[in-house]
């Protein structure tokens, strides 16, 4: 049996066609993907993501530990910032991608993927290095507001000033009545918000934001949506573009990566890998020939194959068909050409520069 | 959901409409509805042979690779070119402006063969279940 987020008689209700994604039965769409993706691009629109995990750390020595089992630099943020980067083995292998949020120096919260709440909590549990490491990932509802017109709508029901919120910044405060953190963070690419709340309190969260969002045209926005936007700003997937067995560097997120930060679980094998180089990497391509690539589609060169397409989508901003894929370090730099392998055909594909979409 | 009285239905959910002998192919609302925004079609050239239950071109949305299967056998005589640029017409109008291909059937009996209008409603209903 799947499990369900605290939303999910709202989904219900709300007419979503509902699938299985990492174990959590969770909305694909409602009113149509094209059309919800274009109301987060345009207006705003709604997500449930409690499926999501939060791991915390507390105590003392949080700050410490968390920072030797994570690839950023989280000493450099304050109270109220929150950075993304990664959790990695020895190997250098991707345990997960994940969010902190620093609350404290001794308070810090830890977003990670649906698919690996179990995982990381163990993973971090044996990573404690004296911190108090607990898994509170059932204690919290989590709902995503993004598009142009999210502030205009959130601050009508908060007063908490977002104006005064940047972007990777979050206060607490209510909404609509209900304790939240309220952070200016996402995975769509416009402004907006990720709101963290007592599990139980989430319908009422939703429900407020839903009728609030009224003259904004609000529209509750389902996983297919959540996928083609962030692939359109070439955001990482944990299970489709890296795993256990990829590295930050590969995945092309070098810039999460503060060897020089003092140590952390995997530097020793990033250090090494960044000075005898990468045999493969993540780029961003478009294809030239007609076609959609797909996620393991192979990537060919000269009828071989030499890498493996890990995403891709018809970009509904775009029109064009776009996608992430490893390649050879050879075919990694902008504007080389190789083929995607569609149904036996070999469409032809370029190199680009990512984000696929910026934002006007 | 719409099913016409007067076509013809598969268990892959595609219609087959009988024009003068000429046999013309789409997907149902079922299927289209199921899909979701259909954003790339992929069909067979003019003159291409179909074999019943066979694929003979590939929908998909923006989620999700989808084949289509012939309902009968025989030679495709017309395309419907202008889908390749406006594949959302499957979605909008499927059992008139987002037909596929139109065939030129080897065994007029094939059609015969195709679940009715009742039949594939029962089938529907069946697989919602």
């Amino acid at each position: 049996m799947p499990q369900r987020t605290p939303l999910y008689q709202n989904h219900v209700r709300a007419g979503a066609r509902l699938v299985e994604f990492a174990g959590w039965e969770m909305p694909v769409q409602y009113e149509g993907l094209l059309a919800e993706h274009e109301a987060v691009r345009t207006r705003v629109g709604l997500f449930d993501v409690s499926h999501m995990g939060e791991v915390i750390f507390r105590g003392p020595k949080a700050l410490e530990a968390l920072s030797k089992v994570f690839t950023n630099d989280v000493g450099k943020i304050v109270d109220g910032q929150a950075q993304y980067g990664c959790l990695c083995r020895d190997t250098g292998g991707i345990v997960d991608d994940v969010v902190v949020y620093r609350r404290g120096a001794e308070d810090l919260l830890v977003c990670v993927n649906a698919g690996n709440r179990q995982k990381d909590f163990e993973w971090l549990a044996s990573h404690a290095g004296g911190a108090d490491v607990s898994n509170e990932s059932d204690a919290w509802s989590q709902l995503a507001l993004q598009g142009p017109l999210a502030a205009q709508l959130l601050q009508r029901l908060t007063k908490v000033n977002l104006s005064q919120l940047r972007s990777y910044r979050f206060a607490p405060g209510e909404v609509a009545g209900i304790a939240c953190l309220v952070a200016r963070t996402g995975y769509t690419g416009e402004d907006g918000f990720e709101l963290f709340c007592e599990a139980s309190k989430g319908p009422a969260v939703w429900d407020a934001l839903l009728e609030a969002g009224k003259p904004e045209k609000i529209q509750p926005a389902g996983l297919g949506a959540r996928d083609s936007l962030r692939l359109e700003m070439a955001y990482r997937l944990y299970g489709s573009d890296m795993d256990d067995s990829t590295t930050p560097l590969e995945a092309g997120l070098a810039w999460v990566v503060k060897l020089d930060k003092g140590d952390f679980v995997g530097r020793a094998a990033l250090q090494r890998q960044r000075e005898q180089g990468l045999a493969k990497k993540l780029v961003g391509f478009t294809l030239t020939d007609p076609g959609i690539p797909r996620h393991g589609y192979a990537v060919q060169q000269d009828g071989r194959k030499v890498g493996d397409v890990t995403s891709g989508t018809k970009s509904p901003s775009l029109g064009t068909s776009v996608g992430l894929a490893y390649v050879p370090t050879a075919l990694a730099a902008e504007g080389s050409t190789f083929a995607v392998e569609i149904r036996d055909r070999a469409a032809a594909a370029r190199v680009v520069k990512t984000p696929f979409y910026v934002r006007k | 959901m719409e099913i016409p009285q007067d076509l013809r239905y598969t268990r892959e959910h595609e219609w087959a409409r009988n024009k003068g002998g000429r046999i013309v192919v789409g997907i149902t609302d079922f299927a289209q509805d199921q899909l979701g925004d259909v954003v790339y079609v992929e069909l067979p050239d003019v003159g291409d042979p179909v074999k019943k239950g066979e694929s003979f071109g590939v929908v998909e949305s923006t989620k999700a690779v989808s084949e289509l299967f012939a309902p009968i056998s025989g030679k495709v005589l017309e395309v419907n070119a202008p889908l390749s640029d406006a594949p959302e017409t499957i979605n909008e109008d499927p059992y008139e402006e987002g037909w596929m291909i139109v065939i030129e059937p080897s065994d007029p009996k094939d059609l015969e063969a195709l679940m009715d209008a009742k039949a594939y409603q029962a089938f529907v209903d069946e697989q919602a279940h």
